[in-house]
């Protein structure tokens, strides 16, 4: 013990490490009132990391070469040890991460956290959420079947109807005039090194950033208003050993259902891993019916429900693109008195709750084929969606808000 | 062709689908009894793969000592399974017949059938393999009500015998049906359940690993419940410190 | 501000769910490690390899592959089998005290039977493998030379029953194989069971 002690001295003397456990977990306070939608941000850390482990061991057995990449993903499900067990812990994990994420991000729109002087912090989540979907588009493709081959092909023809640079656009991503052993080659470098290690710093700048402003909370004020003599936020209490511990009842939480689904129902229904995606890639033959995973579909059905103009699909790919991007502007468009859903007035709620039925209804939509019916739902969808963000100064202002409460409420 | 056009066509791909599954006729697919803890049946239905399926398809990433999982001996996976003479233990399972000779034979290579289980269904499978009739406008005589134009003829034919393909009348509905013209070596409920052996062993060929899978799955969420309540009660223990 | 803290209990919680917890990190981290063994394929590719010797002719070597590594098979001619008790002097193990090889092949002749000899080709210094070197006295390697392995990497010399000679660098006699005869004609590297193959 004592020796364990003078170590510590000894690091100290030489690296913030005690300082650094003090800054950001000992002494780190937190708000107390947090609730359950405040397990997401620990979960997203804990897919990263499991994500980031699966996929080293995985990278160690599968070969990026287009006429061995399918046979090495069977070669890791059958005859690698324990391979299958790696194979659906990351496949579960991407879908995962996107639940963790979008709960994550709901959290956030409930509860204000993307309100002043969290712009930066909101920014930066953002564009962890953009490298995600690059990091799983580029992942999909991995496995080299019939929906990595043909998703990947739909979607780089997107980047083709790009007006003058398109068509060379779509060559430069590809590296070949379709998708091939090329394009594998360098989506398989993207996705195990190049997306992951940026993405690694980004969510380090995350954290650093929510650290430095504080977190927000359910009743959407500022802790750091009141404090005590020392300094410290009356309504804070240090994340360790509190909020780990409650983190911990999360994680197993999490767990039991991630657990649930990697041995019970790998392929979700296949939501998660799909049918098709077990025939190997046919450059001359596309599947039946094609859709992008669940995790895309919403902007998928953006995409499709804007009719082409000017004899380009372009408006659609910037519609889809618009619905990405539209969150970045969020912090300047809420001109709300107050932050949390709690004491918004009623037009927010009401908003919000829209808001959310055309996500999930456009995610559902961009999973079916594009019939006439579905394809006007879709369209009206995707005007509540743009309309969420677009009348949001309108409406945030003319919201009858209720008085906030000075001190944190729980509840 | 610009890359707009090419766009252009992939949109119609993705739409198409949705107008031709609307006009065909959708045949209804027969529940597959799968059943992963009757190795009986698995092992007959891997008897009745490597003596009729693999003359011409392949499943190239199943390697014939995985049988051994369904309780099989290595004495009878050489005999019952006709191990090929020199053929490891070890080795993946391949066709018998070349892949370029199967190509001129009936215009397509015979699909590796690994993971058929997983990217057909169980249920498809089962209704494809009971679901061969006499056609006589096809280059090998038969069709499928599941797989219109298949290449491949109705290889247990000695064993189903020949079915013909009925248009009924019902209640102004025009329905297809199946009937069996000439009785083969086995009776109908005998074949089902031939091929239901057949589906099964296909499903655990598509996944080995799923027999381990479900075992251990009890196991990991037994414990992970046992951890969730200890967690929680260090939890409420350690909070008792904050006022509410 | 404390409602009264049972220590004990606190105490007993965290050891519970700090144990609780390891063996859950425990069990996730075993799959990952496992999945380092060698796989099926390479277990498939190691399993035991049946040899036809019935073509081979007598001081020829033929060498196949077991477990990814060359296995030499001698066919030794009379002579040989008569030179290889006369250089035990010159030998650094010569009865094949240290167990490079199966009990049945621990003889003289370091095999089943004396005329032919099966030897992993793999020297037991630093892992390359030797020439095979059967003639008698060649001008390279000296007048003493009975016929044998000749390592091109530090020079070790082994003879034909693949033991080393004093002053190489190898340590040991080179390693014999678990192997048995199916039939006179046919050899099994890699398995010395009893009982069916």
């Amino acid at each position: 013990m004592k020796l364990l002690h003078k170590l510590l001295g000894w690091i100290d003397a030489r690296f913030p490490l005690t300082a650094t456990w003090k800054a950001h977990v000992s002494e780190y306070y937190a708000p107390k009132n947090f609730n359950f939608w405040y397990f997401f941000g620990s979960l997203a850390l804990l897919v990263l990391v499991i994500q980031i482990a699966s996929g080293i061991f995985l990278t160690m057995n599968y070969k990026p070469d287009a006429l061995f990449a399918f046979a090495s993903v069977e070669y890791i499900m059958r005859d690698v040890q324990w391979g299958w067990l790696l194979r659906y812990i990351h496949s579960t994990g991407a879908s995962m991460f996107f639940v963790v994420v979008y709960l994550h991000m709901f959290r956030g729109l409930m509860y204000g956290s993307f309100r002043k002087p969290r712009e930066l912090l909101w920014i930066i989540g953002m564009v962890i959420y953009l490298m995600l979907m690059a990091e799983a588009f580029m992942g999909y493709l991995l496995p080299w079947g019939q929906m990595s081959f043909w998703g990947a092909q739909v979607i780089v023809n997107l980047f083709s109807s790009v007006p003058f640079i398109g068509p060379d656009l779509a060559l430069l991503i590809r590296g070949d005039f379709v998708i091939s052993d090329v394009t594998l080659n360098r989506f398989f470098a993207l996705h195990v090194i190049a997306i992951p290690l940026v993405l690694v710093f980004i969510v380090i700048f995350h954290l650093v950033a929510l650290h430095e402003v504080g977190s927000n909370n359910p009743d959407g004020i500022e802790i750091k208003k009141h404090k005590d003599a020392d300094g410290k936020p009356l309504d804070g209490i240090p994340f360790h050993p509190y909020y780990t511990v409650k983190d911990g009842v999360g994680v197993v939480g999490f767990l039991i259902i991630f657990c649930a689904i990697i041995f019970f129902a790998p392929d979700m229904g296949g939501y998660f891993l799909e049918d098709n995606n077990f025939i190997p890639a046919n450059p001359m033959k596309t599947p039946e019916h094609i859709a992008p995973v669940w995790y895309f579909t919403p902007y998928y059905a953006i995409l499709r429900a804007v009719p082409p103009m000017f004899g380009s699909q372009f408006p659609g790919v910037v519609a889809m693109g618009v619905a990405t991007m539209a969150f970045f502007f969020l912090p300047w468009l809420d001109r709300g008195k107050v932050k949390s859903i709690r004491y918004r007035g009623p037009i927010y709620k009401i908003f919000l709750t829209l808001f959310v039925i055309s996500f999930i209804g456009l995610g559902t939509l961009g999973l079916l084929p594009a019939t006439p019916v579905y394809t006007l739902i879709a369209r009206v969808l995707a005007v509540v969606y743009f309309a969420f963000f677009l009348l949001m100064p309108w409406y945030t202002r003319i919201d009858k808000c209720k008085h906030e409460p000075d001190r944190v409420t729980s509840r | 062709m610009n890359a707009i056009k090419k766009l252009w066509m992939l949109v119609l791909l993705i739409a198409v689908p949705a107008v031709a599954t609307a006009g065909g006729a959708e045949f209804h697919l027969d529940k597959a009894p799968v059943d992963l803890e009757d190795k009986v049946s698995l092992q007959r239905g891997a008897k009745l793969f490597t003596s009729y399926c693999l003359s011409c398809h392949s499943a190239s990433y199943m390697r014939y000592n995985r049988l051994m999982d369904l309780g099989m001996s290595e004495e009878q996976i050489k005999k019952d399974l006709l191990l090929p003479e020199g053929t490891k233990l070890g080795s993946t399972m391949q066709a018998a017949m070349d892949k370029e000779a199967a190509q001129q034979v009936y215009g397509v290579a015979p699909m590796d059938l690994s993971v058929i289980a997983r990217s057909r269904t169980p249920d498809w499978l089962y209704t494809y393999m009971r679901g061969f009739y006499v056609d006589s406008s096809r280059p090998s005589g038969w069709n499928n009500v599941v797989f219109p134009s298949v290449a491949m003829p109705h290889i247990l034919a000695e064993l189903q015998g020949e079915q013909t393909l009925e248009v009924e009348r019902y209640e102004g509905h025009e329905i297809n049906k199946l009937v069996l013209a000439k009785p083969g070596s086995m009776g109908v409920a005998e074949y089902d359940a031939t091929i239901a052996d057949l589906v099964n062993y296909l499903v655990f060929m598509s996944e080995p690993a799923k027999l381990v899978r479900y075992k251990l799955g009890f196991i990991v969420l037994g414990f992970l419940f046992v951890l969730l309540m200890l967690v929680y009660a260090l939890k409420k223990e350690i909070w008792k410190d904050i006022q509410h | 501000m404390t409602n009264k803290v049972d220590r004990s209990k606190r105490q007993l919680l965290i050891a519970a769910t700090t144990a609780a917890g390891g063996v859950a990190a425990a069990g996730a981290g075993a799959p990952f490690v496992l999945s380092l063994m060698p796989s099926e394929r390479a277990k498939a590719a190691g399993a035991p390899v049946e040899v036809d010797i019935s073509k081979l002719e007598p001081g020829m070597m033929m060498s196949i592959e077991w477990q990814g590594k060359p296995v030499w098979i001698v066919r030794r001619t009379q002579a040989m089998i008569d030179a290889l008790p006369g250089h035990d002097e010159e030998l650094a193990d010569p009865g094949s005290s240290v167990p490079q090889q199966p009990a049945y092949a621990n003889n003289f002749h370091r095999s089943i039977k004396p005329e032919y000899f099966v030897v992993l080709g793999i020297c037991t210094h630093l892992g390359c493998s030797p020439t095979y070197r059967p003639e008698v006295a060649p001008v390279d390697l000296g007048a003493d030379w009975d016929g044998g392995w000749f390592c091109p990497c530090h020079g070790s010399r082994f003879d034909m029953a693949a033991r080393v000679y004093k002053g190489a660098p190898a340590p040991t006699n080179m390693i014999v194989p678990p192997h048995k005869y199916l039939s006179d004609g046919r050899l099994l590297i890699g398995d010395d069971s009893k009982g069916a193959a």
